[in-house]
């Protein structure tokens, strides 16, 4: 066996901010072809290890390593330089530009007088769209691709230099099951091209599929790294949290009662068609399809956010209209929206204050906010779904995602809802906090409330779910119980094959 | 042990960086001149200071919605001229209620383009900058407009009464910073402004009828305006069309001192106070240390951005960064 160096390595990596060490000596290699995944809960110091990595934050001690000569990351533009590339969660790209323009973005090749050289631009650039395996041209507007095409781009930008590491930041947040297959056979080239890869996701099929090695931080140290071939996700998990973890378990289904919510003959423009349903108190009946199958426009529609074209929605057998939040909160209909940051919280605000925003107006002392009242809900939901926090007067921005999305879920059930709908309940969110979110679920049921939840994910909409509806294109195609669901006829379900012409 | 002093200091600064600026600012000027800091000056800067602080108080409602208002100026004008000119045909307790209503009947358009259509405030409120100001000159009819009877009228009381000594204009001026700083930080409505200010759609999103919040702050803002052009007409019974031409930028820049984020979702009442009375010492203390007094539109720019890179250089803990 051949002694080979390491492509990239981080040696003793410290960082402390004031009152956190977010990275306690951490130590971390990345072999030239390895697809090596880093794992840890929101808060483990990932994306801290990354910054510094990237030269966004300056490590208080330790070395990075790159061929194994020792180098200081000044800036992100200065690791780029040095061949360590970031692809983000979060594209930042210029979409009123080409994707030429955007591979070479900062460092055009250029003619005298300073003349752009726009024959040489799109012949290199055209040479690295094909590398990748891409079918739009050089001269396409970034604006025009998907999501998938555009990730492409920000790749095919890592490799205008000569790359020794590509770190993919939760590459796979929006892209759909076959986008993904495409990004996992680009992962695999670079790395027989002899790239040092770092995978970070939160989702274990993926880590399982693409990864060679797996890394662990817990709390800003280096807990180990296995042999993705010799180890299963019980073990990582374990190294991850602590503790081990039942994920595959169904939860335990409870009792149902009257009717709370039903919608009849529901229709959006082009969003949805004719939608029917209904949901006890007591249920979770999961919403499972692709992304834009309309899933999450009917919410906003129960929510008021969105006004139907057609066919009702009746609360408790009563017709309601719904024409805006107010009305929805009145009626005691509760969204916990999909997009946690920027459609839930205010960030900047305490997680008290982020917490009791629905009925600030109804928690006065005379005309003034109580504080005592407000202190009081807080304190209640904190307790009850176990958010950690220093304090109420944390910033919410402050939070780990877990801790974030429990804020959100408590603001609406201090508020006594009769439906709660969840959006992507566990988006980007830790293994460890997934789980508690979803025994929350299953417990908000238990205490009579009507749940929705909207999932992209299969295990927790099989996990969470007393009925699951599947939707394609805007339609419902089937309704599964609990007993009769499976990831079959699921993934038939949503793929546009209508079941009930079979069945 | 060094080290931990230097960053408690450093997060002092960045909490209280404006009040501390102010402090060693005062020591400064009180050195190079004793008259500084004596009664008669400061309460003559905070005299001079109120018109411009009691518009200041009502520009913070609209940046901590997220918004701008750059019409505050000219509208501070057309509230002047109202009231003088019905001041003869009314009479002045009738002449009040009515230039109120007027402003803030301007307010309530402003506040219905940007809180109800969603128009850019920059734009909307730039542009009233310039209609407020035809409106005020057609209808002076582009004349000065002045009070008939000036030594026979209880109108001066506003601008040149005094109570207990403390002249009115700054009474009022701490009274409307007082209810004001109240109703931004212990109301219901204060804790909605903050919340449109610093995420506009998780608001809405938490049942909060976005639209009537920036509604309000533009009634607000125009409720100070009219105080304002009410101040400034008494104080002298007579004005020009263009009395309070270019003011928007100094109330902006006294909300900015102030660490009023443009972005919305902070800053609060009492630091507009501070910045409102930083730049009314700046001024101040640049006539006494014997400079000419148009020095000060460089030394105000020059401290501006001074105070605001400050700020953001406490924030992100260096002074310059490849990124915000």
């Amino acid at each position: 066996m051949i002694a080979q160096k390491p492509a990239l390595r981080l040696e003793g990596i410290v960082k402390t901010f004031p009152g956190v060490r977010a990275l306690d000596g951490v130590s971390f290699e990345v072999m030239p072809g390895e697809v090596h995944a880093l794992l840890g809960e929101n808060g483990a110091g990932k994306s801290t290890l990354m910054k510094v990595l990237g030269g966004i934050y300056q490590p208080d001690d330790g070395t990075i390593f790159i061929d194994e000569a020792p180098v200081t990351m000044g800036s992100p533009l200065d690791a780029k330089a040095k061949g360590v590339v970031f692809i983000h969660q979060e594209l930042s790209l210029a979409d009123e530009l080409s994707v030429a323009e955007n591979i070479y973005l900062g460092e055009l090749p250029t003619k005298s007088f300073g003349r752009v050289d726009w024959d040489s631009l799109h012949s290199n650039s055209a040479a690295i769209l094909k590398r990748l395996n891409c079918k739009f041209t050089p001269q396409t507007i970034v604006g025009d691709l998907s999501i998938a095409n555009k990730q492409m781009v920000e790749i095919a930008r890592a490799l205008t230099v000569d790359a020794k590491a590509v770190i993919f930041d939760e590459p796979t947040a929006s892209l759909t099951d076959a986008e993904k297959v495409v990004l996992f056979d680009i992962i695999s080239d670079l790395s027989r091209q002899g790239v040092g890869i770092v995978y970070i996701s939160h989702r274990m099929d993926e880590i399982f599929t693409i990864s060679t090695k797996i890394s662990v931080l817990r709390d800003g140290e280096y807990r180990g790294s296995l042999a993705t071939a010799e180890t299963n996700e019980d073990e990582v998990t374990q190294l991850m949290i602590g503790r081990s973890l039942d994920l595959g378990q169904k939860v335990e289904h409870a009792q149902t009662g009257k009717v709370a919510i039903e919608v009849r003959n529901l229709s959006c423009g082009s969003l949805y068609h004719d939608v029917s349903f209904k949901v006890r108190s007591g249920e979770v009946v999961g919403f499972y399809g692709l992304v834009g199958a309309g899933r999450t426009e009917i919410a906003e529609t129960l929510f008021g956010l969105r006004n139907p074209t057609d066919g009702t929605i009746h609360l408790d057998g009563e017709e309601v209209r719904i024409h805006s939040p107010v009305d929805a909160i009145r009626h005691g209909i509760s969204l916990v929206p999909e997009d946690r940051k920027g459609q839930g919280l205010v960030l900047g605000m305490n997680c008290r204050d982020n917490m009791t925003l629905p009925q600030v107006a109804d928690l006065t002392a005379g005309p003034f906010v109580s504080d005592g009242a407000e202190i009081a809900i807080f304190d209640q939901y904190r307790d009850k779904l176990a958010i950690k926090t220093p304090s109420w007067r944390q910033r919410v921005g402050n939070l780990s995602g877990g801790n974030q999305q429990k804020i959100v879920i408590g603001k609406w059930l201090s508020m006594a809802p009769k439906v709660l709908i969840v959006d992507e309940p566990t988006r980007g969110i830790d293994v460890g906090s997934k789980s508690e979110i979803h025994n929350l679920i299953r417990d908000l049921a238990k205490q009579g409330y009507a749940v929705i939840v909207i999932s992209s994910e299969m295990p927790e909409v099989l996990r969470v779910s007393d009925r699951v509806v599947a939707m394609f294109h805007g339609e419902i195609i089937r309704e599964f119980t609990s007993e009769e669901v499976t990831e079959d006829n699921l993934v038939q379900a949503i793929s546009g094959i209508r079941s009930d012409k079979v069945a | 042990m060094a080290d931990e002093r230097l960053k408690s200091l450093t997060s002092m600064l960045a909490r209280h960086g404006i009040l501390v600026a102010f402090i060693l600012f005062m020591i400064g000027f009180t050195i190079a001149n004793q008259r500084f800091l004596g009664l008669d000056n400061v309460l003559g800067v905070i005299r001079s200071s109120a018109i411009l602080g009691v518009m200041a108080l009502g520009v913070t409602f609209v940046v901590v919605s997220g918004n701008l208002d750059l019409s505050v100026g000219s509208m501070m004008s057309f509230s002047t001229i109202v009231v003088l000119d019905l001041h003869d045909k009314l009479g002045p307790s009738m002449a009040i209620p009515a230039m109120f209503a007027m402003t803030m009947a301007l307010g309530a358009f402003i506040g219905f383009l940007v809180g109800y259509l969603k128009l850019n405030s920059l734009i909307v409120t730039l542009g009233m900058l310039s209609a407020i100001h035809g409106l005020t000159l057609t209808y002076s009819g582009g004349k000065n407009m002045d009070i008939v009877d000036k030594s026979g009228t209880w109108f001066s009381v506003f601008g040149q009464g005094a109570i207990f000594g403390i002249p009115v204009p700054v009474l009022m001026f701490g009274l409307l910073a007082v209810v004001l700083t109240v109703i931004l930080a212990k109301t219901p409505f204060g804790r909605k402004v903050y919340a449109v200010g610093g995420n506009g759609t998780a608001a809405t999103f938490s049942g909060i009828p976005r639209a009537r919040v920036v509604f309000m702050t533009y009634i607000i803002s125009s409720f100070c305006v009219a105080t304002a052009g009410l101040i400034q007409a008494s104080r002298s019974l007579g004005s020009q069309n263009t009395v309070g031409q270019g003011l928007e930028l100094d109330v902006l820049a006294a909300v900015i001192l102030g660490g009023a984020s443009l972005l919305g979702g902070s800053g609060t009442v009492f630091k507009t106070v501070i910045g409102v009375l930083i730049l009314g010492f700046i001024q101040n203390g640049l006539l006494l240390v014997g400079l000419q007094f148009y020095v000060q539109y460089v030394v105000t720019w020059v401290i501006i951005i001074l105070a605001v890179w400050l700020d953001i250089a406490a924030k992100r803990g260096r002074l310059w960064s490849p990124i915000a």
